[in-house]
């Protein structure tokens, strides 16, 4: 029996099969995401982000990898190509951001995906110009950023890190809750927009959540 | 709510395509993405305009002579993608440059700007200037955070008139910036419109009330208040508009009354007939009056009143030929 610590790294096809399951529990929340972002938002969140990931679907299905590198720049570049809109520019930098430049890997550990996020989250700032407590997707996603990083400095397995990351993200959506929108439709409402999560953060947590699910079954099963 | 529509992931290529079945004589697709062309592309500065679809009869349907060359739109109410706006940028490019042209919103921002860098890394040198005539959306302090809402016609029209006098990049996007300064908004919402994807409503209204300065994707307003008779309602609307605009006596305008979709064109002139009542009682001159539904969204109900304020260059423009299959001059 292999215990969690065993995977500690998914090969090319494996970061594929993980990701054609997050964009499965994506679209599987569009209702949720629709509903949240329908209470401060324009509502369209939920459909962008399915748009988004069904697009990354069918270009992941098409090819066949040996880089990481090229599946999370095809999940980024679908994002970007297909969604449009705020998010298509800052969840496909979600993506892309992080391997820009990266040298190519066939192997994803711990320590990659921190690296890869990390940078992510730095061309995110830059290009939407937001930080923590903004009330946007950043709010979930340096937090799971920081445990990432934290995990990898202490060694943890790619499941560990997934978890704290989930964890973080869970943590930062409720967090979500208590800020004043500085973007989009919800800036004008100012402090009506608190109580309300927010949507971005809300997918960010999603994906992080789904990854580890896989990352779990896969665990289980081997 | 009922929609004459097919598959909702559908709805954009399906607009584009009927579009260019009705128009094919002097548009053309861009290839792979969901953005227009003119045919007879000049050598000079191009105009691209655009935003999410939705809108319609904007944003196609004011490509043509003497206004937009190109048209990259995103899906329903969101902004097209970096590509979408790169490949239509490319394809009316001369070398001249191209001038981009859209509301003030942040996914609009984002998509255009990063289009914008990787043009730029092809040797395609753009500008940009961004429309913010609702009044309503921010105070003046906060002028950056206003949106674009139908005053975007007028911009339009100055840009793509003042490319067509073959004026270089950086005079089109200088009296096009001037344009923008220049034009002024405000609206009043009804009903809401409904999303095609999900069938909801954009926004929730009492049957018995409205809300001025409602944007036009349901950004709340300024003040919801009981319904109205028209006169009153348009001079709610134009007291808050000339405060805002400062346009005084004896300065000149042009006039938009927009509706958002579902507003007849009776209950347009109505309102138009007041806000002329109002604009002569402050001795303002009304230089043209259009009376459209340009900027809808969807079956929303309300309108807006955009007014231009003019000086002789921009009237120069705002008069030279139009003609596109919504607007003709």
């Amino acid at each position: 029996m292999q215990t969690d610590a065993l995977i500690i790294n998914l090969n090319a096809t494996q970061v594929k099969e993980m990701f054609l399951y997050v964009g499965e529990k994506v679209r599987e929340n569009k209702p949720l995401l629709t509903k949240i972002d329908s209470a401060i938002g324009d509502g369209d969140h939920g459909i962008g982000m399915s748009i988004g990931f069904t697009k990354a679907e069918e270009n992941l299905k098409e090819k066949e990898f040996t880089t990481i590198n090229e599946v999370i720049k095809t999940v980024g570049m679908s994002m970007m190509t297909s969604m449009g809109g705020a998010s298509g520019v800052i969840f496909g930098t979600m993506f892309i951001g992080g391997v820009k430049g990266l040298e190519p890997h066939e192997k994803l550990n711990l320590p990659i995906l921190a690296e890869i996020f990390e940078k992510s989250l730095e061309a995110i700032k830059v290009r939407g110009k937001a930080s923590l407590g903004d009330k946007t997707m950043i709010d979930a996603f340096e937090p799971a950023v920081e445990r990432l990083k934290q995990c990898s400095d202490n060694n943890k397995s790619l499941l560990e890190g997934l978890k704290n990351a989930e964890e973080g993200a869970d943590k930062g959506v409720e967090l979500s809750k208590e800020y004043i929108a500085k973007f989009g439709r919800a800036k004008s409402l100012g402090e009506r927009a608190i109580g309300h999560q927010d949507a971005g953060a809300t997918s960010v947590w999603i994906i992080f959540k789904s990854m580890r699910e896989w990352v779990e079954g896969l665990s289980k099963h081997a | 709510m009922k929609k004459v529509i097919n598959n909702p992931s559908d709805v954009v290529e399906e607009t584009i395509e009927g579009f260019l079945a009705a128009y094919n004589h002097s548009f053309r697709k861009v290839e792979n993405v969901n953005g227009i062309t003119r045919r007879n592309l000049k050598d000079k500065v191009g105009v691209v305009i655009g935003g999410g679809s939705g809108h319609e009869p904007l944003f196609m349907g004011f490509a043509g002579d003497g206004l937009a060359d190109g048209v990259t739109i995103g899906n329903v109410f969101a902004a097209p993608s970096p590509n979408n706006v790169q490949s239509v940028a490319q394809a009316v490019d001369s070398g001249k440059g191209v001038l981009f042209v859209y509301g003030n919103y942040m996914g609009d921002i984002l998509n255009f700007d990063m289009a914008a860098e990787l043009l730029e890394m092809e040797g395609i040198e753009s500008r940009t200037v961004l429309v913010r005539d609702d009044v309503a959306s921010a105070p003046m302090e906060r002028y950056e955070d206003r949106r674009g809402i139908a005053g975007d016609v007028f911009v339009f029209k100055i840009a793509g008139g003042a490319a067509e006098q073959g004026l270089d990049l950086e005079s089109v996007a200088k009296v096009t910036q001037k344009a923008s300064d220049q034009t002024f908004s405000i609206g009043v919402a009804l009903n809401p419109g409904t999303m095609p994807d999900s069938g909801e409503s954009t926004f929730t209204l009492a049957d018995d009330e409205i809300e001025f300065g409602m944007g036009i994707h349901g950004e709340p307003g300024v003040e919801r208040t009981k319904m109205m008779t028209a006169d009153e309602l348009t001079e709610r609307l134009m007291e808050r508009l000339l405060d805002e605009s400062k346009i005084d006596s004896g300065e000149e305008v042009s006039v938009l009354v927009n509706g958002l979709g579902s507003t007849t064109l009776m209950e347009l002139f109505i309102v138009n007939r007041k806000v002329a009542q109002i604009l002569e009682d402050k001795s303002i001159t009304i230089h043209d009056m259009d009376v459209n539904s340009y900027c809808t969204t969807q079956e929303m109900g309300g309108l807006s009143i955009t007014l231009l304020k003019l000086d002789s260059e921009l009237k120069e423009l705002y008069d030279a030929p139009a003609n596109s299959p919504y607007y003709k001059k």
